[in-house]
């Protein structure tokens, strides 16, 4: 007997599932993206360790070291199921918002899989005392929320380019700008110290490139994946 | 009762024409094989007729008892079987059908899962990863998946492909079965394959 039933999130979750488990089959993102966030976390550290740096480029260092290892990872996303041609089936089986979410959870779950890993161990090898936390975890969690919803639709633009990863950087880098100089400056105010009321201008900034690249995102991605 | 019209399709990539003024319509319990040499635009063909890929020109226009199908709606009519679609290598042949069965918004248990596999011959590989399988054994996992959803409208694109004997024999029925109860469409070059269409069209010309 065959029902037809499920929600569009019940699918997404479905495929987020799919993904996880393929992920950790074959850790195709996920080693990518660790080793290039640790290796460039010992070079800042080795570099800079000892030294006392200001809170704004310690706040740039870290943001740096979270944009490029999303660069190398978050693209794989669309890029894998295009070269294992699965993305066929794919479009037969899932609508485009259905398809767009799963991958969207998927690769936030993997940026904040990072960021366990990394945000620790960057405040024990830079030596860091984080004054406000609350905010510090605010712009991280805003910032990451961000960063994966403009990754994962630049990620659907370029699956089918041939030079794939200078174009998922060079399309990025814009559209994440505004982002990373946000987030920056919310990090800073939160290794400063400064009450949240102080970063709240930044978490609104953050908030709204959040809901605006989301909504742009889903709505463009129809096109995107339907040819 | 389903009915499939193609009206004046044409198709190019970029200034290359693949193909134009496609006209046919089909109705239940008919067939239709798609010939051609190769790069003629069979494949494209069977794209945008079941909706991966968009016409330069014309339309397709599926209907269910007399009302016209959106793309999304009609996407739930179709089973797939071509060398351009390939299924997760990293999940078994049962964690295959699983996903894309719920994705679909199938509730079919696990056991009529199993039945699908075993209904290809691939009974004793349902937990084994598809990386595993050889081309033919693919070939077979395809079939199963096209079943998913009893389609009403079954495309295969060089359907016997990497198949053996027994496999051979398993696509003739279930061609004959699709011949009794929907729309068969099939893009082949085997002579042998011409006996299942009521129509033909040959690409290229």
């Amino acid at each position: 007997m065959v029902i037809r039933s499920s929600s569009w999130a019940t699918k997404s979750a479905w495929l987020l599932a799919k993904d996880l488990k393929c992920e950790f089959r074959t850790r195709y993102a996920l080693n990518a993206i660790l080793m290039f966030a640790l290796t460039t976390l010992v070079v800042v550290s080795f570099s800079f360790g000892a030294s006392s740096l200001s809170s704004r480029l310690i706040s740039s260092l870290l943001w740096l070291v979270i944009f490029f290892s999303s660069m190398s990872g978050l693209a794989q996303v669309f890029v894998k199921e295009e070269e294992s041609r699965t993305v066929n089936v794919l479009k037969l089986v899932a609508t485009p918002s259905t398809v767009f979410l799963g991958k969207f959870l998927f690769n936030l779950f993997l940026l904040l899989l990072l960021e366990i890993v990394i945000v620790p161990l960057f405040i024990i090898l830079m030596n860091l005392s984080i004054l406000n936390l609350w905010l510090f975890l605010s712009v991280l969690l805003l910032g990451s929320l961000g960063l994966v919803c403009a990754t994962t639709i630049i990620a659907a633009i370029i699956s089918k380019a041939h030079v794939k990863g200078a174009l998922f950087a060079v399309l990025s880098f814009p559209i994440l700008l505004p982002l990373l100089i946000t987030a920056i400056d919310g990090t800073r105010l939160s290794l400063e110290g400064e009450a949240f009321s102080a970063g709240w201008g930044d978490l609104r900034l953050l908030i709204s490139y959040v809901v605006v690249m989301f909504v742009a995102s889903l709505l463009l991605f129809d096109f995107v994946w339907s040819e | 009762m389903i009915s499939l019209e193609v009206r004046n399709l044409g198709k190019w990539f970029g200034k290359r024409k693949v193909f134009a003024e496609i006209i046919f319509s089909l109705q239940e319990k008919s067939s239709l094989i798609v010939t051609g040499k190769n790069g003629s635009g069979k494949t494209t063909l069977l794209k945008i007729i079941c909706g991966l890929i968009s016409p330069t020109k014309g339309e397709v226009l599926i209907g269910e008892n007399g009302k016209n199908l959106t793309r999304d709606e009609s996407k739930d009519l179709f089973g797939l079987v071509m060398p351009d679609l390939e299924l997760y290598g990293e999940l078994t042949a049962l964690e295959n059908l699983v996903f894309l069965s719920r994705i679909r918004g199938l509730n079919t248990d696990k056991n009529e899962l199993s039945e699908k596999i075993a209904r290809v011959g691939l009974a004793e590989r349902e937990n084994d990863l598809v990386f595993s399988f050889s081309s033919g054994m693919k070939q077979r996992l395809k079939y199963a998946f096209a079943w998913l959803n009893d389609p009403k409208i079954l495309i295969l694109d060089e359907p016997t492909a990497n198949l053996d004997q027994e496999g051979i024999s398993l696509v003739d029925q279930i061609i004959s079965s699709q011949k009794e109860s929907g729309i068969l469409i099939l893009a082949t070059n085997e002579k042998a394959d011409l006996k299942y269409g009521d129509q033909i069209i040959q690409l290229g010309n």
